[in-house]
């Protein structure tokens, strides 16, 4: 069973420009995720630690991240996703996710995809780096 | 500067139930466009038991245990000055609404850099299902700012 269309090294994925960060979302994902530190979405608190503003939970950019990943390919497919947080992400930033084809090999009895993952915001700057494996194939199927 | 006798800890496993609510708030908060994550016709559709949980929420169900910040606070990590450095998920299965799964979190190592400046905590946890099998592995690399 094939998950995703042909695709080569160095081709794109995927790719997702996101609305600029808010409040609202820094404090919606806090609900949602269960991660109520405060320095995401109480102001007093992240002044009193020295930032100018709160900033984004890496992982809702994270999450905001995995979105590629879901819109392409089935749950089923994903072996393993990662990330490292080179940036704070802050409000107002305006990000665009991108996946990139960056290995096809075989594993496991399996054909997979490493993706090379970036996220940028508009002056470039880039705040994840990360990858993903996906199965193309599998045995079972 | 962080207790390196936690080096290799190993915290009590705690249970968690994944919950539909739970899962279609995260998707929604996310801004998930794939209705497997909040119709439950389209998840069982693509084969699903139920509402399947979406890549990352693993971590969020990790805050989801008796004590949501017992491995922050019995290692004494101030919110203040704590960043998230690296995360990982590599995946055994997809995980459905409706199962318990079993956390169990190991300090993997503590280590520091830059004269103490930047330390950063490298927490394992393992995750399982009802029958004691491996749903998924993730790795998180705390840091925390001393300067």
């Amino acid at each position: 069973m094939t998950h995703a269309p042909a695709l080569a090294v160095g081709d794109i994925f995927a790719t997702l420009e996101l609305a600029p960060v808010t409040r609202t979302q820094l404090a919606l994902y806090a609900g949602a995720s269960g991660d109520h530190n405060p320095i995401h979405i109480d102001m007093d608190f992240a002044h009193a630690a020295g930032e100018k503003d709160v900033f984004a939970q890496g992982m809702f950019v994270m999450a905001s991240l995995s979105r590629l990943l879901t819109a392409n390919v089935p749950l089923t497919a994903l072996r393993s996703f990662g990330t490292r947080f080179l940036a704070m992400t802050h409000l107002g930033d305006r990000l665009t996710l991108t996946a990139t084809v960056a290995e096809l090999f075989e594993a496991e009895g399996e054909q997979r995809m490493r993706l090379d993952l970036a996220v940028r915001d508009q002056n470039g700057e880039q705040k994840l780096a990360g990858a993903a494996i996906l199965a193309l194939t599998s045995q079972n199927s | 500067m962080i207790d390196r006798s936690f080096i290799g800890h190993v915290f009590d496993p705690f249970t968690v139930e994944v919950e539909k609510g739970r899962i279609r708030f995260f998707a929604r908060t996310i801004g998930e466009t794939n209705p497997v994550f909040t119709d439950e016709e389209a998840a069982h559709a693509a084969g699903y038991a139920s509402l399947p949980l979406p890549p990352t929420q693993l971590f969020c169900l990790e805050m989801d245990g008796p004590d949501p910040f017992l491995f922050f606070n019995r290692l004494g990590l101030d919110f203040a000055r704590l960043l998230h450095g690296e995360q990982s998920f590599a995946y055994k299965r997809v995980v459905c609404a409706g199962e318990r799964l079993t956390f169990t979190q190991k300090v993997a190592d503590i280590y520091d850099k830059k004269n103490g400046a930047l330390e950063f905590v490298l927490r394992e946890t393992a995750v399982d299902d009802e029958a004691g099998r491996r749903v998924a592995d993730l790795k998180s690399t705390l840091v925390i700012r001393n300067s």
